[in-house]
Formats: structure tokens, C-alpha cells, sequence
């Protein structure tokens, strides 16, 4: 339901270009052929081994939730920095849930359990923050970066006081039954998870763009005050929006948590939230969009990884910020090519050169 | 020293062709007024000539020396002293008026800030030329009129001679018109050369030298001729009088058939009253709104078309959002017989309330969604409770369209593409629809409006009377409400302080003026 599909896709292509260019300068100045060194992160990354391409599923699988949940706040005009502490509640009430249950529970009660209890996580911050914005008027922007603080201050002292397993920083694993199986990628983190969060993408594709509430939600971020006349409540809005954008973050805990480690550590899933910024933004706020920017940032962050006997990793890390940072910009460029060579044509199809 | 224009422009948005060999020719030290149908590419004209807007390639000459369009822009043109008052207002909401009049080029002194003798300065040219303002307050808390008298104020404050004004009298009160036009009259006598935008025929036929035409974004033809004055109200203060002047009268039947390309729509029928023992549709009662409304008492019955009238600022929007419920307030709203004050504003048009909102750019429309989305936003009658009916939607915008003659007729169209009097087409074509409607609050309906799409809305809350619906409308134009209305109610500080019920009787026009200037008191109902 994007506006205008073929300038926003035109914007990307823009920013990519420029960012291949300016990664390309970057191994220029260390003394590196750009056109060698992108050919091994291509080869590396995608052809020589079922690993890397595993790897880059696995973070795109998180980053793409962590995205989704960015872009349903922004929809309603809502800023949720706190996907990352989201995420982190997730992972810990996931956890402990995955450990408390007695061995024997079955599977088909064990996921659903898990993963639901990891949504709700989420949500519950989501609903916080946004019942703060609305009913007491609290800027979203500053509870969610406060509530962040606290969430990792929690987890930290529930890992240190009660869930870490003697002197580790690691918890005790959830029962069997929760873990969701490996897609098995030469010994790679990606899980099942992929499918639930590919499922996610299109789910919530349709319900942005074919329903009412995903209407409401973005005429609300659009225009409160039009939104407010025709009788839809902006503040209930605000706060779904809220609520859904967490249990998106608090979904992406399930990939760490139940597909990867099976357990509470430390610093599981932290960062994953606040790269949601950059995907979403990079997504253009559509979800397939989201899911594309999520794959090409992983691709990215790997192929650093695998290209770091070339060029220091750092590299790639940077090219990330600057993709980014180029999509955010090249709307506007965007929009002057596609409306500039248009000159109107005249009744008689002819076109007079000013 | 005094200003002319010369110019032969094109332009267009996106490919979509806005001027033609748009030429406009206008004498120093004249009212020239440039007239057309909303669409016709008058503000996108004007928008040139103050440098806000480039235009594709033409010509462009300022008191007969060329100008390069090429680096003409809004720095360009305040050089060479031209001065714009935009239709919907240039001034920042956050800002006060003063603050707004200095934005870009503010006096210091001693690299402080002093804004206190330009406010000085606005308020004594405000008294003088008859638009009150206070410099100090924000614009946002002004009402579109007041805001409107600001920013004209402040246009002339700066020394504009060459004055362009896109339809300025759109927000105006009647009485701030006859003031307003005066003024524009007195400038040119003094030197300033004045272009009007307007549709209003009749402020064409009080003010203006000469007038130039615009249609389809060319010009089709150019009237000059000499004005001669005719003044509504027979209470007018002596100051305000524009001197007739001889010469030719413009042809003013033919202005009207160059603007529409044909002949004028047909004189609407009237509602017929409604009965006597007819069921109260929308009643109000002791409805107060801070200091803005008092107890505002009213009952509009079914098949009424009761009308507002009053200078903009008097409480007309407290009224209407609060009908709307889009603002705190005391008393009741009833709707059908039903006690809506604690209602929900989306509750309120499920009773069947339908509310057009006084401006479409602030509330009405969501301006970067499509025609067919605006027109079914909130409709779930239409696009069905969770699942978006596509075919409906599409079916019913398509419908919309035809009924009020949408321009362009795409459902799929921004509707910030659209003209001004399309915009409010589409709102008109949302509101009026709604099932079961019971009763309709209109205001300023046809505000910034072009003739053929005020017909239109007309007929539409016409219909909705006759289809048992109570209407409400809130106007400044009162040649508006006295077309529509079966009553009319005036508006003055927040109260209703008189009704006037018999509108053909002659001197009805009369105590409507004085009513809403507070020359007459209390209720002074004419028969």
C-alpha cells in the first residue's frame, strides 16, 4: 500500500548505489580492490558453505521482527525505542517460563506457551509506554529509552541473583520440548523461527493494508486530528500500536531463546532492538520492505565477518550506518528525478524546449 | 512609485498541467482581480508572481523591466516590493502575529531581540485601515478570519506596492468584506496595485478595474470597465463606502459565462419548510464552551436547514466541534431525542451526526491518503468492520465521484492533488452519505469554494433536509445561508443574541448585519 512504489524503490536503489560507492572508497583507502573484496563477501557469504547463509537468516529473522515492531509505532506516529528492551523481556520471561514447566509438557503446549509468554513480555512494556503517552501525556521517545535501562537493569540482577547457573552467565535451559528445531544450515543458528517471523511479514502486510484497524492505525499517524473527527480514538490507537509494536519485539526473543541458545545469558538478543531503528527505516516502513532491509544488513554484519582477512571488519559495520543513513536521505532525490524530466506534454503531444 | 505586471506563464505539477499560457496584464495603481473556477490555476498564478512557486518557462515583467524566472523567486519578488496574502495562511501556528510579521529579517537592538514597535506599528495600521488585530497573541489561537486580517495587515506594514491576494474574503465576515474591499480601493487611489483572487462575483463588481479570467489554466479573456458600488447593508458605517465612480460597469453576467464556459447552473429550488409538528432532530441546551460558547440554546427539526451567521471568531467553531464532540463542554448535545454530551465523537455520527468541519486541511481530510480512502475513512458501514470491502470502497468513491463531480474523477488520487473545492467534495461526499443520518452540522461549507462545486454541495444539504435530517449550517457567507436556510440564527461573543425567521421579508439582510455587528440586541427577531 505504498504511496508511490516506484519512487520509494527508486529511492533504495539510489542509496544503495551510493553506499556501494562509498564502501567501495573505504577499501580504496586501506589499500584494497573494492571489486575483489565485494567478490569474496559475495562468495563467502552466500555460495561457499550453507553456514553464512544460515547465520545471515538467523539475525535477519530478529532484526526483521525488531523492524516490524519499529514500523507499527511509526505508523501511528510513535516512536519505539524501547523494541530493545522488549526484546530483553521477552528473552527472560520466555526463559523462565521454558524452565519452569515440568519436563514432560508436550510440545504443542510447550511452543505455544513459551512463545506466547515472550509476546506478552513485549506487550506489556508496549502497553506502558503507550498508556503513559496517552492518558498522562508522557513523550514516548523518553519512557522507552528509560524503560529500556530499567528492563537490562532487571534482567541483569535476575541472571546475577537467581537464574545463573553457578559463577556462568548462563541460566538453566528451557525443557526440550520448547526448543523449536534448527533448519540445520551447516551447523548454523537459523531455526524454525524463520517461518514463524515470514509468516509475520505477510501477516502483518495484509493487516496494514486490507483492514480497518491497520487503516486507523496509519491515518492516526498521519493526521490525529482528522482521525479524531471522523470518529476514530486516537489514544486507543496509540495505545494498540504500542501494544502490537511490543509483542513484535518480544516475538524476536523467541528466535534467540527457543530457536539458538535455549537459555537466559547474558546480553542475549541485546542490540537486536535499537538495529530495529535502522531496519525499519531502511524498509521504507513496509513490512516486505522490512524483511529485505533485515536480509541485507545480516548480509552485511556476515560478510564483514567473513571478508575480515581482506579489510578490517570494521568496514562493514560502517557500510551499515551508511546504508541507512543513505536511504533516509534519498527520498528527496528520489522525487526530483522521477518529477523532473516530466514535462507536461502538450495538446498536440509536442513538447517545446523551454 | 506604483507597480505593474506583465506575464505569459506555464506551469505544471507532476505532468499534470496547471497554467497554459496563463497571461495576465495588470496597469499600475489598479484593483485587478483574477477570477475562475477552483482548479483553474489562479493561486498557482499568484503563487509565481510572489516567487513561492518557479514556473515551468514564460515571460515575466515587474513595472515594465524583465524579471529572469529563472532566479525569481519569494526573496526576488519582496525586493522588488510584492507583497502575498495565501489562502490558507502563511503565518507559524506556534508563533504570535508579530513574531510571525519579522520572521527572517528581525530587529534587534543591541542583538536583542525588539519586536515592540513593529507590534505597535501593526496595531495602529490595523485601526486605521479597519482590520483589528492584536499583534501579541498566537497565531493558532486565531480563528482563520482574524488570521487572515493579520497577515493582510502585515503585508502592508511592509510596504508592498504591488499587493497579491489569494481569495482573501474567504474567511472574512460580510462586514470585513465592505472594510476590507474599501481598503484595497483606498490603496490603489494611493499608489499600491492590488491583485485579487476571488470567485465572488460581487466583490468583482465592487472593487475591481479590470479583471482577467482564467480557465483550464489559460487565460480566456480580460474585462476592463470602471466599478460602480452597491452596498448590502443600508447601516453601513460611512468609512467603509467605496465611492462610486463613473464609466462602464463591468459586464459581470459575462465574467460569470467566461468562468464556468457556459451558462451559469440553475437558481436552486428551496426546501420547502418543514412541518409545523415536525420531531426535533438536533437540540441543544445551555451548550457552553469555556468562555468561548454560552449557553447556547437550539432546535433544528427535521427537514430544517437552520443557518449560523456571525463574524468568524464568535464562537462558530467552539459550536461546531463541540456538536462533534471534539471539545470538552457543558449542557446537552441531543440527537434524535438521544443524550449525546457524554458520547464519543465516533459515537455521536454512529447516532447519526454528520459533521463537516470548518477546515478541511485541519481535521477534515487526511491530505496524502487517496480520494476513494478519504472518502470511506471511518465509514465501517462501507468498508466493513475489519476487513477492508475493496470493491465497496472502490464502488463507493466511484459514486461519490459521479454524484458531485470529483475532479479528476480518480478514486486513487492524493487527495493534496486536489483543488480546494474537490477537497471539500470529497468531505461533502463522506458526511452526507452516512446512513441513518439524523442530523448534519456544516461549517463554512463552501468556504474557498469555486461556484460550480458550491451548487453542488448545496443540493446535497438540500437533500439532506428533505430526506428528514435536521442541517445545521455555520457560515460567514451570508448570501450562503440566506440561499440555504429556512432560519437563521446569529452568533455574536459566544451567544445567539437574535433569529431572523422571515429571510424574503427586505429589510431581513439588514437586521442580520446589525445583529452580528452588536448594533441591534437581545433577541430583536424580525417577524
Amino acid at each position: 500500500m505504498s504511496r508511490d512504489p516506484d519512487r520509494q524503490g527508486l529511492a533504495v536503489a539510489i542509496a544503495l548505489l551510493g553506499s556501494l560507492a562509498l564502501g567501495s572508497a573505504l577499501m580504496l583507502c586501506v589499500g584494497k580492490s573494492p571489486g575483489h573484496v565485494w567478490w569474496v563477501m559475495v562468495r563467502e557469504t552466500l555460495f561457499l558453505n550453507e553456514y553464512n547463509p544460515g547465520q545471515i537468516l538467523f539475525r535477519a529473522t530478529s532484526l526483521a521482527l525488531t523492524g516490524l515492531s519499529v514500523s507499527v509505532a511509526l505508523d501511528a506516529g510513535l516512536f519505539n525505542i524501547a523494541a530493545e528492551g522488549q526484546v530483553i523481556a521477552g528473552v527472560v520471561v520466555c526463559a523462565i517460563v521454558g524452565t519452569a514447566l515440568p519436563p514432560g509438557t508436550p510440545a504443542v503446549v510447550a511452543v505455544p506457551l513459551c512463545l506466547v509468554s515472550a509476546v506478552l513480555a513485549g506487550a506489556a512494556i508496549g502497553f506502558l509506554i503507550g498508556a503513559m503517552k496517552v492518558w498522562r501525556g508522557a513523550p514516548e521517545v523518553i519512557t522507552s529509552i528509560m524503560i529500556t535501562a530499567i528492563v537490562g537493569g532487571v534482567a541483569l540482577w535476575l541472571g546475577n541473583e537467581v537464574l545463573f547457573q553457578n559463577g556462568t552467565t548462563t541460566g538453566v535451559a528451557i525443557i526440550p520440548s520448547a526448543w523449536l528445531p534448527a533448519l540445520g544450515l551447516g551447523g548454523s543458528a537459523a531455526n524454525v523461527s524463520v517461518a514463524i517471523t515470514a509468516f509475520a511479514v505477510l501477516a502483518l502486510w495484509w493487516f496494514r493494508a486490507r483492514t480497518t484497524w491497520g487503516q486507523a492505525l496509519r491515518v492516526v499517524g498521519r493526521d490525529p486530528k482528522a482521525a479524531r473527527a471522523v470518529g476514530i480514538s486516537v489514544g486507543r490507537v496509540q495505545i494498540a500500536a504500542m501494544v502490537g509494536s511490543g509483542a513484535l519485539a518480544g516475538l524476536a526473543a523467541v528466535n534467540f531463546v527457543m530457536g539458538h541458545k535455549h537459555a537466559f545469558e547474558q546480553g542475549l538478543g541485546a542490540g537486536a532492538g535499537l538495529l530495529g531503528i535502522s531496519v525499519a527505516i531502511l524498509g521504507r516502513l513496509h513490512p516486505v520492505g522490512i524483511a529485505a532491509a533485515a536480509l541485507l544488513l545480516s548480509f552485511l554484519s556476515v560478510g564483514g565477518l567473513a571478508t575480515s582477512q581482506e579489510v578490517p571488519k570494521e568496514i562493514s559495520e560502517m557500510l551499515q550506518g551508511v546504508v541507512v543513513l543513505a536511504v533516509a536521505c534519498s527520498v528527496p532525490i528520489a522525487r526530483r528525478w522521477r518529477h523532473a524530466p516530466q514535462a507536461p506534454a502538450t495538446v498536440a503531444g509536442a513538447r517545446v524546449k523551454p | 512609485m506604483t507597480s505593474s505586471i506583465s506575464a505569459v506563464l506555464d506551469k505544471a505539477y507532476a505532468g499534470v498541467r496547471v497554467l497554459e499560457r496563463a497571461t495576465l496584464e495588470v496597469e499600475a495603481g489598479t484593483v485587478h482581480a483574477l477570477v475562475g473556477e477552483n482548479g483553474a490555476g489562479k493561486s498557482t498564478l499568484v503563487k509565481i508572481l510572489a516567487g513561492i512557486t518557479p514556473a515551468d518557462r514564460g515571460t515575466l515583467s515587474i513595472s515594465a523591466s524583465a524579471v529572469d524566472l529563472a532566479t525569481w523567486d519569494r526573496r526576488a519578488a519582496r525586493a522588488a516590493h510584492i507583497g502575498i496574502v495565501q489562502q490558507h495562511g502563511a503565518f507559524a501556528g506556534t508563533l504570535s502575529v508579530v513574531e510571525n510579521a519579522v520572521l527572517g529579517a528581525e530587529p534587534t537592538r543591541r542583538g536583542l531581540l525588539q519586536l515592540e514597535p513593529t507590534a505597535k506599528a501593526l496595531a495602529a495600521l490595523g485601526q486605521t485601515i479597519g482590520l483589528a488585530i492584536d499583534p501579541w497573541v498566537r497565531v493558532d489561537t486565531l480563528s482563520l478570519g482574524a488570521a487572515q486580517r493579520a497577515e493582510i495587515v502585515t503585508a502592508l506594514h511592509f510596504g508592498a506596492k504591488l499587493l497579491l491576494l489569494d481569495e482573501p474574503t474567504a474567511v472574512l465576515a460580510p462586514i470585513e468584506v465592505e472594510g476590507l474591499l474599501a481598503t484595497l480601493r483606498d490603496l490603489a487611489k494611493a499608489g499600491t496595485t492590488v491583485l485579487l483572487v476571488t470567485h465572488k462575483l460581487d466583490e468583482v463588481r465592487q472593487v475591481a478595474d479590470a479583471v482577467t479570467v482564467l480557465r483550464g489554466g489559460a487565460s480566456v479573456s480580460r474585462f476592463t470597465g470602471t466599478v460602480t458600488h452597491s452596498s448590502h447593508f443600508a447601516s453601513q458605517p460611512a468609512e467603509t463606502t467605496v465611492a462610486p465612480r463613473d464609466g462602464n460597469p463591468l459586464d459581470i453576467s459575462a465574467i460569470a459565462r467566461a468562468m464556468v464556459g457556459g451558462e451559469l447552473p440553475p437558481a436552486p429550488s428551496s426546501v420547502p419548510a418543514p412541518a409545523a409538528e415536525a420531531e426535533p432532530r438536533l437540540v441543544l441546551r445551555k451548550l457552553s464552551v469555556g468562555g468561548e460558547l454560552t449557553a447556547i440554546e437550539l432546535a433544528v427539526r427535521a427537514g430544517e436547514i437552520v443557518g449560523v451567521a456571525g463574524v468568524d471568531g464568535n464562537g462558530q467553531r467552539e459550536l461546531g466541534h463541540a456538536i462533534a464532540g471534539l471539545i470538552a463542554h457543558t449542557g446537552t448535545v441531543e440527537i434524535a431525542g438521544r443524550d449525546a454530551a457524554k458520547m464519543a465523537p465516533g459515537t455521536r455520527l454512529r447516532a447519526g451526526l454528520a459533521h463537516v468541519p470548518e477546515d478541511r486541511m485541519r481535521g477534515g481530510l487526511v491530505l496524502d491518503s487517496t480520494v476513494a480512502d478519504n472518502l470511506s475513512l471511518g465509514r465501517i458501514d462501507i468498508t466493513g468492520r475489519f476487513r477492508i470491502d475493496r470493491a465497496a470502497v472502490a464502488k463507493f468513491a466511484d459514486e461519490r465521484i459521479a454524484e458531485l463531480d470529483i475532479r479528476p474523477p480518480a478514486r486513487d488520487a492524493i487527495v493534496r492533488s486536489l483543488s480546494g473545492g474537490n477537497q471539500q467534495k470529497v468531505v461533502i461526499g463522506r458526511e452526507l452519505s452516512r446512513p441513518n443520518l439524523v442530523a448534519v452540522i456544516a461549517a463554512q461549507p463552501t468556504r474557498g469554494v469555486d461556484l460550480g462545486a458550491v451548487a453542488k454541495i448545496h443540493d446535497r444539504l438540500r437533500a439532506a433536509a428533505e430526506a428528514g435530517a435536521g442541517v445545521l449550517v455555520i457560515s460567514a457567507d451570508l448570501d450562503e445561508l440566506m440561499a440555504l436556510c429556512h432560519r437563521i440564527v446569529v452568533l455574536l461573543r459566544g451567544r445567539i443574541v437574535g433569529e431572523v425567521t422571515a429571510l424574503r421579508a427586505p429589510d431581513a439582510r439588514a437586521t442580520l448585519g446589525r445583529l452580528m455587528t452588536g448594533l441591534a440586541d437581545a433577541r430583536a427577531g424580525v417577524g
